[in-house]
């Protein structure tokens, strides 16, 4: 068992709230380190070293302002043409990634010498002046709320990370951005800012971790009015945990890595793991229907959620007991269950925790192509076997996934690496253009875990697999956190992508798999992309009845004119495919802005009609106007 | 005009240079689909008879008759064994050594399109493939094949009438051939359409080989494209409405000749003297048609059709999304509608990819002058066609540098069994008569077949001038140049004649545009806003393009007036051709109408027309049709008898 130290810094919050203002401008936290000694198979598998850093007022210190995550932490190619991964957060940081050049050159047809570079900084004058409604800023501040219309505080608010929203930014394009930024401390603080909003007549759009990949965060065109950013990052809060019940009573405001981090210091976890669990926020998680890598054993959110307290311009909307389950007409948590914001603000949930799990262990399988691997996740479902996660790459992710191999330390590892290469290929036949791999994480205690393992395995078997270690398992769910990052490093090469999900019937997944990857191909092709595009997917969830699919979609947009518009076709065409493939909307992304037209063919006029009606009753005066979902 | 498509190439050339034997045993590599899932036709038998689909509709039979399971499975693999082909390399090195004697003693040439097979092989490797030949001959689905295996294509499968297999020792000639056989009629029969379509869609989805069926059906008997069928097309088009299929090429190829094997059977056929039933005999004593001339064949592979942009905004694929995609579900209408559109459009591109021979303008020309031209007037009056032709679009294959004249004199003399040419007068007539005593019933019966043969030269370039002869036609009964009383009678004319020709359902506003649009160019009318007017240099071919018709319209008046006046009582479908025919054969000898009257085919068309404009009511299902022509009742009837 490979045992590695984590060392987790947190800062504590500075409890008062008249500081908060100049806390933006120069952080004066006093951080208090504590040193907590857990095993590498402990929760948040790629963060060796975590920040609690949204305890601060201003992101944008430790926060890439026009990319993803932190600054300190990004891939470039270094004056020998070799990738790295720089900082010291992650497993690969600092690390060499030898085969990444290549892999990025001949899969995009990029070259290190056509250089895409990001303009360095946010220049503040394209940063429109605020529009501020001035007797709500006032009542705020004298509320004692911390507010703020910086440029670089409200820029930064007003985006998620859409493909289009961060290459603007990038380019220096700055839209529409909130007028003013709010700080709520706590739920009575919400209460009074909605108060006001609706007293004020302005618009309010909740932010939470700022994760959005569907245009849920970009401001109206339209609004007219004072648009308020309400940062939730300062409630933070565990307020309790109930042993007895296995419950934790959390602030919405909290990053599910420190929200993890804190519950294993108790012994417990939520187990909620999204790929964006370093950066986005609980309520966002409620707010779009979120999805955790290890929903088998945890479930999606809405499985984990036992209370929710939600702040509309109706008032407080909550349930009055923590009874498991209740038969009280339809649940009203779904009517906040993916509401993106257009209804009211989350403040605090409940969520179920269970203990920190005795063991975990990671794992991979390799199958002689997509279809058998698909028939082998398949029968796992079917035998409700999954382990905490199995995901299955196909071929291009799978190489994508080996271009991020780190140098090799020793003769004996390279010699190793070949012969099982060699096993795979030559003695196997398996094709190296075809085979594809599934990765899995365990989870429970050591018998179970060993048990579950070989039961797994055994099904593989039946389908080809073969089982291909740890580390390749491992590598493929770091792949995870190091995508976005990638994102950045390709934009410097003129290569741009994204990813997007769906969910489908078991029955249609290789179909879909298939044809939604085609018609980005052609799509591309027809749109006068030189180069063809990376299109490739993988299965990231099992269900009982179907599948969740992820994919991957970038290309070389050198010669094109306008490029995101190209791949903003390019995805509408293949999310056209997937509805008409049997996928659904979406899967966890949710709908924000840029699904929303296909929402009245995906839940009917009538549904459609349900969620407006509620809309109108809980937000007459669209208080809540980010325009997302309807 | 020629320009505009492809350059052919004479693929009996080089087989009239090198051996036979080798080209039939040399080695054969095929570009394979890129998806293609290797299996063999043993394999094939088992994925339909454990498929989802076919599991589904055994249960359902099942439990419908009573039936065991076990009992239906079986009478389903029965099914598939009748219907199974079992393509093997062998037996199409066997006809490629075959075929090769036999073209080379039949045609002067072969013409294929080089870039079609170019654009062919790129297709087979991109989406599965459905080849849709038209069909004028027997030869058809032979060459077909025989071209594939030419130009290393993946060979393919054909669904092909039961009548076939009836051949003994040929039949399973062409089922090793890659031939698989389909029942003519098999209307309520679940159990063979599911075992059927899940047989195509196997072969389709995984790529096996590429499908070929005739969209027309049959073969067409007066050279006439048929109102195509939309059943396979509906088969070979549902994988891709499920998803299964990111695409399917769908290549129309358009097969022309110049003199058909066929010919003059056909024309019997037609006149009532009976199809002699397929059989290895038969077509043993069809050896006499090896040692006549039959003049060049052509092949145009046209351009692949994607499936998926043909349905791009037309059809909603979500609508599959509800039910597990193995419970055959009826097309839905809009389903239909786009079946049918398409079909019609596809036989539309076969018709503009046929190959048309000088002759074809001739015969046009000979039908029309029954008392037969002089040489000189005949070539030049040709000379005239052949322009009025190529302007409206004809694909017509004219030979460089010769005189009108030459060309002319080659065509007759190809054709010199159905003319007589005696001191420059050319005429269409009987040549080989039998010398005995012939009532002026059987007179009219050799003549006619000459003139039925030469019909369907003629109706081979039909749809070139089609749209503007209905025009002509309108204006001519119109009596009127308001615009819209022309287009009034332009689109009844299209009802009408909606049987006979292909009309797209729905295209009739685009036809009369193109219509007008034709004419105007040629100078012969003039398309103001709400008057079109003749000009003075027009009415020639006014006059032509009417007479076209003229044939079709008196063979539709003939059966307009027996239904009319000699039926009284209800009349089943069976007696209708026979008892028409008589009447027709009365009216000519009377010299009142013309010979194309007898043909049965034109006779079911406007039956079938009749029906359709509800002039004519079907009384009772069954075996037994009724029909009951209903006078004066039904409204429309009148107009359609008045304006006939």
């Amino acid at each position: 068992l490979p045992l590695s130290l984590s060392l987790s810094l947190s800062l504590s919050p500075s409890p008062s709230p008249s500081l908060s203002l100049s806390l933006s401008l120069s952080p004066s936290l006093s951080p208090s380190l504590s040193l907590s000694l857990s095993l590498s198979l402990s929760l948040s598998p790629p963060l060796s070293l975590s920040l609690s850093l949204f305890l601060s007022l201003s992101l944008q210190e430790i926060m890439k302002w026009n990319g993803w995550g932190y600054s300190d932490s990004r891939f470039l190619f270094n004056k020998k043409g070799q990738a790295e991964f720089t900082g010291k957060r992650y497993r690969l940081s600092g690390l060499i990634l030898p085969s990444l050049k290549d892999w990025f050159e001949g899969t995009f047809g990029a070259n290190l010498q056509h250089r895409s570079p990001a303009t360095p900084s946010l220049n503040l004058s394209a940063v429109a002046p605020p529009h501020l409604n001035q007797p709500f800023v006032e009542d705020l501040k004298a509320a004692g709320l911390s507010v703020s219309h910086d440029p670089e505080d409200r820029v930064f608010r007003a985006h998620g990370h859409c493909l289009h929203e961060v290459f603007a930014l990038r380019e220096g394009r700055i839209g529409r951005v909130p007028d003013v930024v709010v700080w709520p401390s706590c739920h009575n603080d919400v209460e009074k800012i909605v108060e006001l909003a609706c007293k004020h007549n302005v618009c309010l759009i909740p932010y939470g971790g700022g994760t959005s990949v569907s245009s849920a965060l970009e401001c109206p065109r339209e609004e007219t009015r004072s648009i308020v950013s309400l940062d939730t990052s300062q409630m933070n809060r565990i307020l309790w945990i109930d042993e007895k019940n296995l419950t934790a009573h959390v602030e919405a405001g909290i990053i599910g890595q420190d929200l993890e981090r804190q519950l294993n210091e108790r012994g417990y976890c939520t187990g909620h793991e999204p790929d964006s669990m370093e950066f986005s926020s609980l309520g966002g998680w409620v707010a779009t229907r979120a999805s955790g890598m290890k929903k088998n054993i945890y479930g999606n959110i809405e499985d984990l959620v036992v209370h929710i307290k939600m702040v509309t311009p109706r008032g407080v909307i909550e349930k009055s007991c923590l009874g498991p389950r209740m038969s009280t007409g339809p649940d009203i948590h779904h009517f906040i269950l993916g509401s993106e914001g257009t209804l009211g603000v989350v403040t605090e949930v409940t969520l179920k925790i269970r203990p920190v799990p005795e063991y975990q262990k990671y794992g991979s399988v390799v199958f002689p192509n997509f279809q058998q691997g698909v028939a082998c996740l398949r029968e796992v479902a079917r035998q409700r076997c999954a382990p905490a996660s199995i995901r299955l790459m196909d071929n291009e992710q799978f190489q994508f996934g080996h271009a991020l191999k780190p140098q090799v330390s020793s003769i004996f590892t390279s010699f190793l690496d070949g012969l099982k290469k060699f096993y795979i290929t030559k003695f196997k036949g398996f094709d190296p253009h075809h085979l594809c791999v599934a990765t899995l994480l365990f989870e429970g205690d050591r018998g179970k875990v060993l048990q579950h393992e070989k039961q797994v395995y055994d099904i593989a078997a039946k389908f080809g697999g073969l089982a291909a270690g740890e580390d390749n398992g491992q590598r493929g769910y770091m792949l995870t956190f190091v995508i976005a990052y990638l994102r950045d490093l390709g934009m410097d090469y003129y290569v741009i992508g994204e990813s997007f999900e769906t969910s489908v019937p078991w029955d249609r997944v290789l179909d879909l798999c298939r044809n939604v990857k085609e018609r980005i191909v052609r799509e591309c092709k027809e749109r006068g992309v030189q180069f063809p595009p990376l299109s490739t997917c993988r299965v990231t969830q099992t269900y009982d009845a179907g599948a969740c699919v992820y994919f991957y979609f970038a290309f070389n947009y050198r010669g094109l004119s306008d490029p995101v518009h190209i791949y903003e076709q390019v995805e509408h065409a293949a999310r056209e495919e997937i509805l008409a493939n049997g996928g659904s909307l979406s899967h966890h992304h949710g709908v924000g802005k840029l699904r929303k037209e296909w929402m009245k063919a995906s839940v009917s006029g009538v549904g459609l009609g349900m969620l407006k009606s509620v809309k109108e009753y809980v937000d007459p005066q669209n208080i809540f106007g980010n325009g997302n979902l309807l | 005009m020629l320009k505009k498509r492809d350059d052919f190439e004479d693929i009996l050339e080089e087989r009239r240079r090198s051996s036979d034997l080798r080209y039939a045993l040399r080695c054969y590599t095929p570009t394979l689909y890129r998806g293609l899932v290797p299996c063999k036709a043993s394999m094939l038998k088992s994925i339909v008879l454990q498929s989802d689909h076919l599991q589904y509709v055994i249960k359902q039979v099942s439990s419908e008759s009573g039936e065991s399971t076990e009992g239906v499975s079986e009478e389903a693999s029965l099914i598939l064994d009748e219907m199974a082909h079992c393509l093997q390399l062998s037996t199409i090195r066997f006809f490629a050594f075959t075929l090769s004697k036999a073209f080379k003693r039949l045609f002067r040439s072969v013409c294929v399109n080089e870039e079609g097979i170019q654009r062919l092989q790129q297709a087979v490797q991109e989406h599965p493939v459905v080849l849709l030949p038209s069909h004028r001959s027997y030869m058809d689905f032979l060459m077909m094949s025989y071209l594939l295996y030419t130009y290393d294509l993946p060979l393919p499968v054909i669904a092909a009438g039961m009548d076939f297999m009836s051949m003994k020792f040929v039949g399973e000639m062409l089922r090793m051939s890659g031939a698989f056989f389909i029942r003519r009629s098999f209307g309520g029969d679940k159990l063979y359409w599911a075992v059927f379509s899940e047989y195509v869609k196997t072969m389709l989805r995984n790529g096996y080989a590429p499908i070929e069926f005739f969209l027309e059906g049959t073969r067409s008997r007066t050279c006439k494209s048929l109102t195509p069928k939309t059943g396979l097309l509906n088969i070979v088009m549902e994988p891709f409405f499920k998803g299964e299929l990111f695409d399917v090429n769908l290549v129309p190829v358009s097969i022309s000749y110049e003199r058909i094997l066929e010919e003059s059977l056909y024309a019997r056929e037609l006149l009532g003297i009976p199809k002699p039933k397929e059989s290895t005999s038969g077509l043993l004593k069809a050896r006499r048609v090896l040692s006549e001339d039959y003049g060049s064949m052509y092949v145009y592979f046209g351009h692949p059709v994607s499936v998926r942009s043909l349905a791009e905004g037309k059809i909603n694929r979500s609508q599959y999304n509800l039910l597990p995609r193995y419970i055959p579900q009826k097309p839905s209408a809009d389903t239909h509608e786009f079946l049918s559109d398409a079909a019609f459009r596809l036989v539309r591109i076969q018709e503009e990819n046929m190959v048309l021979k000088p002759w074809v303008l001739i015969a046009t020309l000979l039908l029309q002058n029954p008392d037969g031209l002089d040489l000189s007037s005949l070539a030049e009056q040709t000379d005239w066609l052949r322009h009025l032709a190529l302007a409206f679009g004809a694909f017509l294959d004219w030979p460089d540098h010769e005189a009108c004249s030459e060309v002319v004199s080659c065509s007759l003399a190809l054709h010199r069994h159905l003319l007589s040419v005696s001191a420059g007068h050319v005429q269409l007539s009987v040549t080989d008569v039998p010398q005995v005593e012939t009532t002026p019933e059987e007179a009219v019966f050799h003549q006619a077949v000459v003139v039925l043969s030469c019909a369907s030269y003629r109706n081979q370039i039909l749809h070139v001038f089609l749209r503007p002869a209905l025009l002509a036609m309108a204006m001519q009964s119109a009596n009127s140049n308001r615009k819209d009383d022309v287009y009034n009678g332009f689109n009844f004319l299209r009802k009408v004649f909606s049987n006979e020709f292909i009309l797209c359902p729905g295209d009739s506003v685009q036809d009369f545009e193109e219509a007008c649009y034709l004419l105007m160019k040629r100078g012969v009318l003039q398309v103001l806003e709400h008057e079109i007017v003749m000009s003075a240099s027009g009415h020639s071919t006014l006059a032509f393009l009417s007479s076209v018709l003229d044939p079709f319209l008196q063979g539709y008046q003939v059966v307009c007036r027996y239904l009319c006046e000699e039926t009284n009582e209800n009349l089943t479908e069976k007696e209708f051709i026979p008892a028409v025919r008589s009447f027709a054969l009365k009216l000519i000898l009377a010299g009142n109408t013309c010979y194309e009257a007898l043909s049965s085919d034109l006779q079911k068309n406007a039956l079938a027309a009749f029906l359709r404009l509800k002039a004519v009511r079907k009384l009772c299902l069954f075996t037994f049709l009724f029909l009951c022509h209903t006078g004066g009742k039904i409204p429309t009837q009148k107009p359609i008898l008045a304006r006939l």
